[in-house]
C-alpha cells in the first residue's frame, strides 16, 4: 500500500474549502482524535467542533476548522463535511 | 389637440415607462442569474458529499433506523413548497404551486392527510387567499437564499418527522421546487427526501460482492442521528438555491417579453396617433378651404 493516497475533500454548505491529495488526515470526533492513513477501513464518525489537520503528499501541512459535521472514509477518499469550515493559515 | 391623439400619446407614454421598469428588471435578473448559477456550483460539493454518505450507509449498512426504514403504515405527509417572494417571474410559482396540488392530490388518494410548509410569500398568498392552513410559513430572502434559513426549516421539518403521528408529526417529507435546468428551461420538480428515496452516488453492490463494513464512531444510531439533519439540510439549502437560480432566470425571460410587449404597443400606438395627426390636419384644411369658398361665394 506504499503508492496509496488519500483524496481529501473538505466541504462546508456553501463552498468546497480544500481538496487534494494526502498521506494523513487527523481530526477530532466526539470520542477523541483520530488519524486516517491510506488504506482505512471505511467508516463513518461524527466530528467534534476543532481543527482538522491535513498532511499533504509532498509534506505540507494545511489546517482546517470544521464546525459541527462529520467524516466519512471509503475507499481512500476522506470527506469531510461541515455545515462551517474554513481554512486556518 | 384633438382627443384621440392626446388619448394615443397618453398611452405611448405609458408603455414607455413600463418599458423602463421592465427592461430594468431584465437587465438585473440577468446579472444576477450568474452568481444564483454560481452559489449553485458552489454548494454542489457539499450535498453531493452529504447525499453520498447517506445512499452509503442506506445501502450497505443493515441498521435499522427511521432514516434508512420505510414506515409500516403512513398517515400524514408534509410537502415543502419553493416559491417566489415577487410576481412578475412568469409562471414561477404557479408552476411549483399546480404541481404541489397534484401531489397534494395523489397523497389524498392514498388516504393520507397533507401538512404544507411554505417558502415564498407568493405561496403565503396563494394559501391566504384560499384559506387554507399551512403549518409554517418562511418569507423573505427567497432570491438569495443563506443557509441559516436552510437550518431552520430543517429544523423544523425533522422535528415533524421525529414526532409521533398522534401527536402532530408526519411519516414523509415531500419538497417542490423549482430545478434549474438551463437558462430557458426551469422545471418544477417533486422530491420524496424523507424516507429515503434515491440512491444515487453509490454504485449497487452486486451479489458476489462483499460490502464494505461501515465503521461508526460513535455508534451506528448515533451517527444516523447526526446525519439525518445534515441531510435534510443540504437538500433544502439545494432547493433553495435551485430555486432562486430558477426565479431570476424566468423573471429575466418574462421581462424580456414584457419589454418586447412593450415595443409593439408603442410601435402601434406611434402609427395610429400618426393616423389621428393627419386626419385632423386634414379636416382643419377641408375646413378653410370650404370656409375660404364660402366667404369668396358671398362677396360675389
Amino acid at each position: 500500500m506504499a503508492a496509496a493516497q488519500l483524496q481529501v475533500h473538505v466541504v462546508s454548505a456553501d463552498n468546497e474549502v480544500y481538496s487534494g491529495v494526502a498521506t494523513m488526515v487527523v481530526a477530532r470526533t466526539v470520542d477523541g482524535e483520530i488519524g486516517i492513513l491510506p488504506g482505512h477501513e471505511p467508516m463513518l464518525a461524527i466530528l467534534a467542533g476543532g481543527d482538522v489537520r491535513v498532511t499533504g503528499n509532498d509534506g505540507s501541512k494545511v489546517t482546517a476548522r470544521a464546525d459541527g459535521g462529520f467524516l466519512s472514509v471509503e475507499n481512500n477518499n476522506v470527506s469531510i463535511v461541515a455545515s462551517y469550515a474554513e481554512l486556518v493559515d | 389637440m384633438g382627443a384621440q391623439l392626446r388619448v394615443y400619446r397618453q398611452k405611448i407614454r405609458s408603455a414607455q415607462t413600463t418599458k423602463k421598469i421592465t427592461r430594468a428588471m431584465e437587465l438585473i435578473s440577468a446579472s444576477r442569474i450568474q452568481k444564483a448559477q454560481a452559489r449553485v456550483a458552489a454548494a454542489t460539493p457539499y450535498s453531493r458529499a452529504v447525499t453520498r454518505a447517506v445512499s452509503a450507509v442506506a445501502t450497505y449498512s443493515n441498521v435499522a433506523h427511521i432514516l434508512t426504514t420505510e414506515p409500516a403504515q403512513v398517515d400524514r405527509a408534509a410537502i415543502v413548497i419553493f416559491a417566489s417572494d415577487r410576481g412578475l417571474a412568469g409562471a414561477f410559482s404557479s408552476n411549483v404551486l399546480r404541481e404541489a396540488e397534484q401531489l397534494a392530490e395523489l397523497l389524498r388518494e392514498q388516504g393520507k392527510d397533507v401538512v404544507y410548509y411554505l417558502v415564498g410569500r407568493k405561496a403565503q398568498g396563494y394559501f391566504s387567499f384560499r384559506n387554507r392552513q399551512a403549518a409554517r410559513i418562511w418569507t423573505g430572502g427567497t432570491d438569495a437564499p443563506v443557509f441559516e434559513t436552510a437550518q431552520e426549516i430543517g429544523q423544523e421539518i425533522v422535528d415533524a418527522f421525529l414526532r409521533d403521528t398522534a401527536e402532530g408529526g408526519v411519516d414523509e417529507i415531500h419538497i417542490v421546487y423549482n430545478r434549474f435546468v438551463n437558462m430557458v428551461s426551469q422545471v418544477p420538480e417533486v422530491v420524496r427526501v424523507l424516507p429515503l428515496e434515491i440512491v444515487d452516488g453509490v454504485d449497487v453492490p452486486g451479489e458476489a460482492e462483499v460490502l464494505p463494513l461501515y465503521e461508526f464512531e460513535p455508534e451506528a444510531d448515533t451517527v444516523l442521528d447526526a446525519l439525518l439533519p445534515v441531510y435534510i439540510e443540504s437538500r433544502i439549502y439545494n432547493a433553495m438555491l435551485q430555486s432562486a437560480a430558477s426565479e431570476h432566470a424566468s423573471r429575466q425571460r418574462a421581462m424580456k417579453s414584457a419589454s418586447d410587449n412593450a415595443d409593439k404597443l408603442i410601435r402601434e400606438y406611434t402609427r395610429l396617433a400618426n393616423n389621428a395627426r393627419q386626419s385632423e390636419i386634414t379636416q382643419q384644411i377641408s375646413e378653410i378651404v370650404g370656409g375660404a369658398d364660402a366667404l369668396s361665394g358671398a362677396k360675389k
